[in-house]
């Protein structure tokens, strides 16, 4: 399972080096024998000393080196000392086209590591016990390993820079950065966004926005791809866990928390577990332990997004198809990613009447609980604080769009990261992984399979097909895909594209009835979708589309800001590579596979809600007015 | 004694224009790189690669594209000899590029002026038009079918680094002028991707005259491992300061009498990113072998203190480090420290000890050689007149 | 700056970089028109230029603030560049700077109220047999003395009021 990163868009000084035939001739496709600490191993021409190490097991220390990004060999911690070479190598930049000796730690390259670190500390203002990246910072974890007792060129003992904290989302202080540029690898080349750049040279480098803007005033998508790829503590995300606090310990306050699936997925990380062990419900019981007074399951209102965003789509394929009314055009765009929803706002607000107008589930949830819960619970709204557990840092931005309050108060008052969760739970003395489990409270309970898969990429365009073909074609899923896996939307390639012939029409289900007479004008159509994670990806398909291509022709396309979908989200535990998000990918899928019902229109709450509140239906008024929003043409210009 | 600047006594001088070039189509793509190779030229930037080598493995690249680029981005403090080329031998720079463009396949050349010789281009551009218009330059170029060479000039925007060959593709290709990770290198991936062959001005103009004078004239004058001749940029303390032409391996000491800079304590070879030699080790030669350079000598008299000269250097670098890799950008600013602890008289011994020691990490262990070399100013002035610099009594 | 004269000023970079093969190996020639014709590169001209050629304005702020000779807040009609590498420094160069200071009323790093001149810093011009040198836009001084500045300086001034009224309209962006 590999992921399509971008390394195109990369100035050639940071891009991966492919060996070509040129100099040596034939060569190309050839291996060659490397020795490294005396040991040997052959391996394809052109891969770099670390890869090879990495193959023999051995460790050399790296940090500007990314497995998601392109090559930079600018922090030299990794230089490696090669046989005959007057210079030391860096190892994660140096291709192997012949045959070498390499020392990974000898006199040279050990001093040169010291004298590296005690340059970078010297530059590093902060104290380790004040930082949240205190035992997972990997400047830290290199002091450690190369014994750093003291700072033989010194410490800095006040901060150069203000600490940026003006967005909602992501806070950076440049006092801790060691300028790896990691996160401006992530930000042009992984996301095209192009927030961070390095400014000036020399010694008055600095990562910076554009003019050295606030943060909250570039176009940001908030996206904080770059918190995870941060070696140190420069970058966070905008933590609200002392106003969480604050308001269980308020008795007043009636504190309600949902949790989204990528969190459950990879929060055991936090906890010292391998990545791939969802514990969704061993968290209920730790959350209910904190003092949240309702633990609710965001793929409740997944579920009712699938509902929403599905029913929008048939509507607006029999506008588009049948009626000729183009003013909601096809393809119909996902909407629950809040990173790719500011992405499309900023970059290419020409394409918004694509967007579904659907709120994204914590959204959608936020709306329902101080509504038709507060209702029902006898609660009133202004006294309930509704939180959301989620892998996102853009959610924080999301919750605090001034449009998002459709119930009359904030839907969402506070969004927690992954790791701010984690860091409440063992604030709290909770033993996590190893509490007992629980199941969810009522009225929401225990979703849907569909509404789990949301975590990974094409999870929401799975999720959409089981029910749009339940429900169109009359038949179960299970007939067209085995156990309900729509494999070919699934995998971790950046774009993906997917043709599905609808086999058959079915009678009109109860929960369409209001909307729709028949299936007959949709009959013997195939359903073209399209699906993509990160933004760089994104950017791909948005061109196609405008040029006219093999996009342009779809129904449905599933767009994620993050690589990965939501399980790799800027607020998931740190680190973050291609291997740990498919570990998470593997937990959420079988997961999935654990529930009885895995359709989102099969989902009794979500059916109840319909029947009891939401009495129109889907897409109809009242739904409109709480689920559904706008959009808001922002543009790329900076002021 | 020779006389500072003086164009009429150089070998460009007496090289008859264009007759290169001609030599050079007759002879055809291995003759020339025979001839180089013969005459042992190295690049006059100051890295000393061989330049038939360079040109040879571009040459036996397979693309469709190639390119010729000319360094014209002379920033080493105390270099001004690309300047004087520039200004008085640009037809002859220009034929170098040419001939390098027939030699390895290129159609394109570019001339990487640096931003300070912005004064230089006006002219640099009509030598191009008469080159065009006398047909040395265009399509089928002296009458040979598929010879076509055209060279622009690319302004640079005021940044030392880009001196660097890598540096200097980022920058033509519109990227900041951060070296690039080698390898590969620009003969196989530079301008855009292709194979590229980066010479400095003065490399380019002796390719046109060793053309004409033959391999074996070059290599006949010099040492074995260092051929030929050399401009020099000669500054400082010295009677008569200017552009000098010297067979390489000529030795310090015969350098400062022919330029009335006999008494000096030390002279800078290499500009800042040399070496500091001594007055004892003046019976040196400069050569690639020995001390190399790319022609810049200062000289520095008995009044001179040498620890304001390291605190120059350190500063030049301090602001011309690209400031990407660790060694180079935060490595630099602690020497400056240093130094200026110096200046105040309370560095330890201890503390300078662990300066040098950081100073060879910096040139093993940084990304270019701007990182590599920016050191060996301080380490050689530390090591020679350590006596000097320490102890000071501080200057309220 | 209205809208207008953004809209000009947008044609006028599309038209250069299309010139200029279209690709960002065209930004940095960008850059120095720019630069050239409006003494800097204001906020709305680099976010064009990132436009034009479809990168993100910070990367073209990036190349902006590498170089030296590029810069993206207002500079004088006039920038004085003085070298102070070695060279020119062994030649007296401390000298010049103290008069220059004096002559000016500014400190280095700084642009006089009139908005004429602007004094600053270079490092190594290529100069070192003539020091100590300076840069005057892309005209080169060399072997300046203390009492040369004042000469220099009032050349500069007779060009400025000619063009005064010019700079002005250019300056607005």
């Amino acid at each position: 399972m590999s992921e399509e990163i971008k390394t195109d868009r990369a100035p050639v000084s940071q891009r991966a080096h492919k060996v070509s035939a040129g100099i040596n001739g034939d060569a190309l496709g050839a291996k060659v024998t490397v020795q490294i600490d005396g040991n040997e191993i052959k391996v394809p021409l052109g891969t770099t000393i670390l890869e090879a190490a990495n193959e023999l097991g051995i460790r050399i220390p790296t940090l500007c080196n990314h497995a998601d990004l392109c090559v930079a060999g600018v922090c030299r911690i990794c230089v490696v000392e090669i046989e005959g070479s007057r210079t030391l190598q860096a190892s994660c930049a140096y291709p192997i086209t012949q045959p070498i000796k390499v020392k990974t730690h000898s006199q040279k390259v050990r001093q040169a590591r010291r004298h590296i670190l005690d340059l970078l500390l010297s530059k590093h203002y902060g104290e380790c016990y004040a930082c949240f990246r205190n035992n997972n910072c990997e400047l830290q974890a290199l002091a450690k390993e190369y014994g750093v007792d003291f700072f033989r060129f010194g410490h800095p003992s006040k901060p150069f820079y203000e600490v940026d904290r003006s967005s909602y989302s992501v806070i950076r202080d440049m006092n801790k950065c060691i300028l790896c540029r990691r996160c401006v690898r992530t930000c042009i080349d992984l996301q095209e966004v192009g927030v961070l750049d390095v400014e000036n040279r020399g010694y008055q480098s600095k990562v910076v926005t554009y003019m050295d803007k606030l943060l909250g005033s570039v176009v940001c998508i908030n996206c904080g791809q770059c918190i995870n790829r941060c070696p140190t503590g420069a970058l966070r995300a905008n933590d609200p866990t002392d106003e969480v606090w604050a308001a269980i310990d308020d008795p007043k306050k009636h504190v309600v928390i949902q949790t989204a699936p990528s969190p459950r997925a990879a929060i055991g990380e936090c906890f010292g577990l391998e990545p791939g062990k969802a514990l969704t419900f061993e968290l209920n019981t730790a959350l209910r332990q904190c003092g949240f007074d309702k633990v609710f399951d965001t793929n409740f209102s997944a579920d009712l997004t699938i509902i929403e965003e599905g029913t929008e789509l048939l509507l607006r394929l029999f506008k588009n198809l049948v009626k000729g009314d183009h003013s909601q055009p096809l393809p119909q765009f996902t909407s629950c990613s809040p990173g790719w929803v500011k992405y499309i706002e900023h970059f290419y607000p020409e394409l918004l009447p694509h967007m579904s107008s659907a709120k994204s589930p914590q959204q959608m949830f936020g709306a329902v609980i101080k509504t038709y819960y507060a209702k029902k619970q006898g609660i009133d709204p202004k006294d309930i604080v509704t939180v959301a557990l989620m892998p996102c840092s853009a959610k924080k931005f999301e919750c605090n769009r001034p449009e998002m309050c459709d119930s009359g108060y904030k839907d969402i008052d506070y969004g927690l990261t992954t790791r701010e969760m984690a860091q409440m739970i063992s604030e709290a003395g909770i033993d996590l992984p190893n509490l007992p489990k629980s199941d969810f409270d009522d009225p929401f309970g225990t979703a849907t399979g569909s509404g789990i898969i949301f975590g990974a990429t094409g999870g929401v365009m799975e999720a959409a097909i089981r029910s749009v073909i339940e429900l169109v074609c009359g038949i179960r899923i299970e007939k067209l895909f085995e156990h309900a896996r729509v494999m070919p939307v699934r995998g971790f390639e950046g774009v993906r594209y997917a043709e599905l012939a609808l086999p058959q029409i079915g009678p009109v289900p109860d929960l369409l009835k209001g909307l729709v007479k028949d299936w007959e004008w949709i009959k013997g159509a195939t359903l073209k979708v399209g699906v993509c994670h990160g933004t760089a990806n994104a950017k791909k398909v948005l061109d196609d589309i405008k040029a006219g291509g093999q996009f342009s022709q779809c129904h449905f396309i599933e767009f994620m800001a993050c690589p990965g979908g939501c399980l790799g989200g800027g607020g998931q535990p740190i680190p973050t590579s291609p291997e740990i998000r498919a570990a998470r990918a593997r937990a959420i899928y079988s997961e999935d596979e654990s529930y009885q019902i895995r359709k989102s229109h099969e989902n009794p709450a979500v059916v109840e809600l319909y029947q009891k509140f939401l009495t129109d239906g889907p897409c109809g008024h009242i739904s409109h007015k709480l689920l559904h929003t706008h959009y808001l043409s922002r543009g790329k210009y900076i002021a | 004694m020779k006389t500072p600047s003086d164009r009429n006594s150089m070998t460009f001088a007496s090289i008859t224009p264009n007759e290169g070039l001609k030599i050079a189509v007759e002879k055809g793509r291995m003759g020339v790189l025979g001839e180089l190779s013969e005459s042992g030229l190295k690049g006059r930037g100051g890295a000393g690669f061989p330049t038939s080598v360079k040109w040879n493995l571009a040459a036996a690249a397979h693309d469709t594209k190639k390119y010729v680029v000319c360094n014209a981005d002379e920033g080493e403090p105390g270099t001004f000899k690309d300047r004087f080329i520039l200004a008085e031998f640009a037809d002859l720079m220009f034929e170098g590029m040419t001939i390098g463009g027939f030699t390895i396949g290129a159609a394109e050349g570019i001339v990487y002026l640096r931003g300070e010789y912005t004064y230089l281009r006006g002219h640099l551009e009509t030598v191009l038009e008469q080159r065009r218009k006398a047909k040395l330059l265009g399509k089928n170029i002296l009458g040979k079918k598929g010879f076509n060479f055209d060279i622009r000039i690319q302004m640079g925007a005021g940044a030392y680094v880009c001196g660097e060959e890598t540096a200097l593709i980022e920058s033509l290709e519109g990227q900041r002028g951060e070296p690039r990770n080698r390898p590969p290198f620009p003969v196989d991936t530079g301008f855009m991707g292709h194979p590229t062959i980066v010479n400095n001005v003065e490399t380019f103009a002796w390719v046109a005259s060793i053309i004409v004078k033959g391999g074996k004239w070059f290599k006949h004058i010099g040492t074995e491992k260092s051929t030929g001749l050399k401009l020099f940029s000669i500054s400082g303390d010295v009677e008569r300061p200017g552009v000098y032409e010297f067979p390489m391996g000529i030795t310090v000491d015969q350098l400062l009498r022919e330029v009335g800079g006999e008494g000096a304590k030390a002279v800078q070879i290499g500009g800042a990113s040399g070496h500091c030699v001594h007055q004892k080790d003046f019976s040196r030669k400069i050569a690639y072998e020995d001390i190399p350079t790319g022609g810049s000598v200062i000289v520095f008299g008995r009044q001179r203190d040498m620890l304001a000269v390291a605190k120059n250097f350190l500063e030049f670098f301090v602001e011309e480090s690209c400031g990407q890799c660790t060694p180079c950008r935060i490595g630099n600013e602690k020497l400056l420290e240093g130094v200026e602890l110096l200046e105040k008289g309370c560095c330890s011994m201890k503390y300078l000890r662990e300066l040098c020691s950081l100073g060879e990490t910096m040139q093993i262990a940084s990304k270019c050689g701007l990182g590599q070399s920016s050191p060996n100013a301080f380490l050689s002035i530390v090591k020679h007149f350590q006596d000097e610099i320490m102890g000071r009594t501080a200057i309220e | 700056m209205l809208i207008t004269e953004r809209d000009q000023l947008r044609s006028e970079i599309s038209q250069f970089v299309k010139k200029h093969g279209g690709d960002r190996s065209a930004l940095i020639p960008a850059l120095q028109y720019i630069q050239q014709k409006y003494t800097y590169i204001s906020e709305f001209a680099m976010q064009a230029v990132a436009d034009e050629l479809d990168i993100h304005p910070v990367e073209v702020y990036g190349v902006v603030s590498f170089y030296s000779f590029l810069d993206c807040r207002p500079k004088g009609r006039f920038v004085i560049r003085l070298c102070r590498t070695i060279s020119c420094e062994m030649q007296g160069k401390d000298r010049v700077a103290r008069q220059l200071e004096n002559d000016l009323g500014i400190k280095f790093g700084q642009t006089t109220p009139d908005g004429a001149f602007t004094l600053e810093y270079a490092n190594c011009l290529g100069m070192c047999d003539q020091g100590p040198a300076m840069l005057v836009n892309d005209q080169i001084f060399s072997k300046v003395t203390p009492e040369k500045v004042h000469d220099i300086l009032q050349g500069c001034r007779q060009v400025f009021g000619a063009h005064a009224m010019q700079r002005k309209e250019e300056h607005i962006i």
